[in-house]
């Protein structure tokens, strides 16, 4: 392997250590436990509005998974029909051929400045650096991509990547980072002063790079679902647009289309329509871009649809509905994840893309869950998120060994749990930890157990367990 | 009609820590007319060991599952989370079984098995319910442990704020992100003390340890009492739970 896949971010602590410090900031918790309280109602209530909703989410995930098991034919039927309507695909193995192709594209059409629409894909394989390392400046468009870019942050959710800061701070953002500031911290005037700012670059950007929600793969048509209408402007103003796209988003048909601009909206933004739908198809003359390059990434895509378990996590269709019902989400924040896909689901996504279970930090993110599954009761497209986590930690053990203190006492818990005898001995044993108890409680354990009375007492083990008690009252039968 | 003969499943943390819970859903199933026994072979269903990624040992204790279960007419455990385990799981590890077709939850079992939500208890405590995780969404239990608690007299039954949201127990959970756990009971803790209820209640003795390690630790003086035990106590034998 090459480069590090950019996917999960260098040097970020294991997610113990870093929920640590995010759990400290109370300021951060306000802001998440209010935006996510506020979206998950509202989401339940624009779902319940929908009678077939379960079927509607078994039907994506029908589609999802035929575009899964036959995604080679899907794609090259892609590529004819972009290639057919005057666009340029490229193929991508992994972030830094992407970056590699983007680069090269933007060079040759002479630009030192492109206009991005809110993409996950860019994000994921870090192509704004490896253009500013090329001497391309991106600037990001996306009200809320562009808080976090302004404030040299780093985004702590998919759909709203600066969900973490509340107006006062964005306005602070805003102050540093314009030529013009903000009249004040009302989201009006927010608004006006990211106008402003933007209107310019819309003006003379001759490159925009873009995302996309959905492919047609019939027709070639790439969809891009938004709020704001910037996306549309990156979109259809500059003479040359270029699309990075996972190569799992596609969709066989228009008809396909359908379910998921029901299901995607309101799991995302808890609304019934999205505000802007931009479809193109290639390039039309007199009317939009005039080169249209589409860049297939792949990035640790085809090694995860290998795995029968965990392929499951490619249907994402990136609606963040798992990262606002997740109680550990809400109290960590998505940075805490240390990858562009935090949340329920980049526990599940990100250490399959990354592939590398040896690295600490991707393999601590599936142990980020009390498998609550939440996740899995909202996600439209019906990934069974606690069953890919208890998949990856399977993972996880097996890359660390049988000589990890947690594994030698997991094969003494089993060596007991196999003999009922060696259990009912251990329960004995086990009962002294009464001589630790006052009233029945521990308030300190020794060892790993301390972890467990910080913030709990621990039962004391009765004298008399259930299995002894029914020994001596009832009659063995057989 | 000879009595159905239901083998208890106390699950390895009642059976070691929480005694008082198997005893008294011997007793609740004894009084409704169950043969009730409990094979003795039994020890842990492996759920530890599954959800912390160590499906390999898991895999001979649902064998052993199947096994011991096996000729009963219904097993019940007092717990959604481990009966979760052998239902959901188990088939995944080693194939189904019949213990594994005929394992219930507690409220699962009177509702839809014996039919009944009156089981004629006596409880007059003020109360309220935390539904656990995956009694609710992997088990699908709904409403039944309301509907038991409904019927139980001299009850009051308090809704409990922001019910369905995770306690912060998860098992292994618990201990390697313990802070976040933390976090999560601190506002679990806080919607219970909100109700007013002197009990709170659940079907799961994992979270009420849980919950309940929290609200001592704090000394609150709410009580965390399994569903069992509530449902056992009757008027003319109350329930003496042991306090946790």
């Amino acid at each position: 392997m090459g480069v590090r896949n950019p996917v999960t971010w260098l040097g970020s602590p294991v997610f113990p250590k870093a929920a640590h410090e995010a759990l400290a900031d109370t300021q951060l918790r306000r802001n998440l436990r209010k935006a996510t309280t506020t979206i998950r109602t509202k989401r339940a209530g624009v779902v319940a509005e929908l009678d077939d909703w379960e079927r509607l989410r078994q039907a994506g995930e029908a589609i999802k998974d035929d575009v899964l098991a036959n995604l080679d034919t899907y794609l090259v039927r892609l590529e004819k029909a972009v290639t057919a309507r005057g666009g340029v695909v490229h193929w991508a193995r992994d972030a830094e051929e992407a970056n590699r192709i983007v680069l090269d594209l933007v060079r040759a059409e002479g630009a030192d400045e492109v206009v991005k629409v809110k993409s996950m894909a860019t994000a994921e394989i870090g192509l704004n650096e490896a253009l500013e390392a090329g001497g391309v400046r991106a600037v990001e468009t996306d009200l809320a991509e562009l808080i976090v870019q302004l404030g040299d942050d780093r985004p702590s959710h998919i759909l709203v990547p600066a969900i973490h800061r509340n107006r006062a701070e964005i306005r602070d953002v805003f102050r540093r980072g314009m030529a013009e500031e903000p009249a004040s911290d009302e989201p009006r005037d927010l608004a006006e002063a990211a106008r402003r700012h933007l209107r310019r670059k819309f003006l003379s950007a001759k490159v925009a790079i873009s995302g996309a929600n959905f492919a047609v793969a019939d027709t070639g048509s790439i969809v891009v679902v938004e709020s704001e209408g910037n996306g549309r402007m990156c979109l259809t103003l500059p003479e040359t647009l270029i699309t990075v796209m996972g190569i799992e988003k596609l969709v066989p048909s228009w008809q396909d289309l359908e379910v998921f601009l029901q299901l995607l909206p309101r799991s995302s933004t808890a609304e019934r329509m999205n505000p802007y739908t931009s479809v193109w198809s290639g390039v039309t003359p007199g009317d939009g871009p005039r080169r249209f390059h589409l860049v297939l990434l792949d990035n640790g895509r085809t090694a995860t649809l290998a795995d029968q378990v965990g392929r499951q996590a490619l249907r994402c269709i990136r609606c963040s509905a798992c990262l606002n019902v997740c109680p550990v989400y809400e109290r960590t924040g998505g940075q805490a994840y240390g990858s562009v896909y935090p949340g329920p689901i980049g526990a599940i996504l990100a250490p399959q893309l990354a592939g590398d279970m040896h690295d600490e930090q991707a393999a601590s993110l599936p142990y980020a869950s009390s498998l609550c599954g939440a996740c899995y009761e909202v996600c439209p497209v019906r990934i069974n998120i606690p069953e890919v986590l208890t998949h990856l930690r399977a993972e996880a053990v097996r890359a660390k060994g049988k000589r990890t203190p947690e594994a030698i006492a997991m094969a003494a818990a089993a060596w007991v749990f196999a003999d009922p005898k060696r259990y009912e001995a251990a329960q004995k044993a086990g009962s002294l930890s009464r001589l630790l108890a006052r009233d029945g409680r521990i308030k300190r354990l020794p060892g790993p157990g301390a972890k467990w009375t910080d913030s709990r007492d621990a039962p004391a083990v009765p004298k008399e367990s259930f299995r002894a008690w029914w020994r001596k009252n009832h009659v063995q039968r057989s | 009609m000879s009595a159905p003969r239901v083998a208890l499943f106390a699950t390895c943390l009642t059976d070691t820590l929480y005694p008082e819970t198997g005893k008294a859903v011997v007793r609740l199933l004894t009084r409704l007319g169950c043969d009730v026994d409990f094979p003795l072979a039994q020890t842990c269903c492996g759920q530890m060991h599954y959800n912390t990624g160590y499906h390999d040992h898991a895999r001979p204790l649902a064998r052993d599952y199947a096994a011991t279960f096996e000729g009963y007419d219904h097993v019940v455990a007092p717990s959604g989370s481990c009966g979760a385990m052998v239902r959901e799981i188990h088939p995944s590890l080693c194939g189904t079984s019949p213990a594994v077709e005929r394992t219930y939850e507690l409220s699962e079992f009177l509702v839809d098995v014996l039919g009944v939500t009156d089981v004629g208890a006596y409880f007059p405590h003020r109360v309220t319910y935390h539904p656990t995780c995956h009694s609710l969404r992997m088990l699908g239990v709904g409403d039944k442990p309301l509907s038991l608690l409904r019927a139980v007299k001299g009850l009051e039954l308090v809704e409990l704020p922001q019910a369905e949201q995770c306690c912060g127990f998860g098992g292994t959970f618990a201990l390697k992100n313990a802070e976040t756990s933390t976090a999560m009971l601190a506002d679990k803790m806080r919607c219970v003390q909100d109700t007013g209820a002197q009990v709170l209640s659940a079907g799961d003795n994992s979270c009420l340890m849980h919950i309940g390690g929290g609200l001592s630790r704090l000394r609150t003086g709410v009580r965390t009492v399994h569903l069992a035990e509530i449902l056992a106590s009757t008027e003319e034998e109350p329930w003496a739970s042991a306090t946790r």
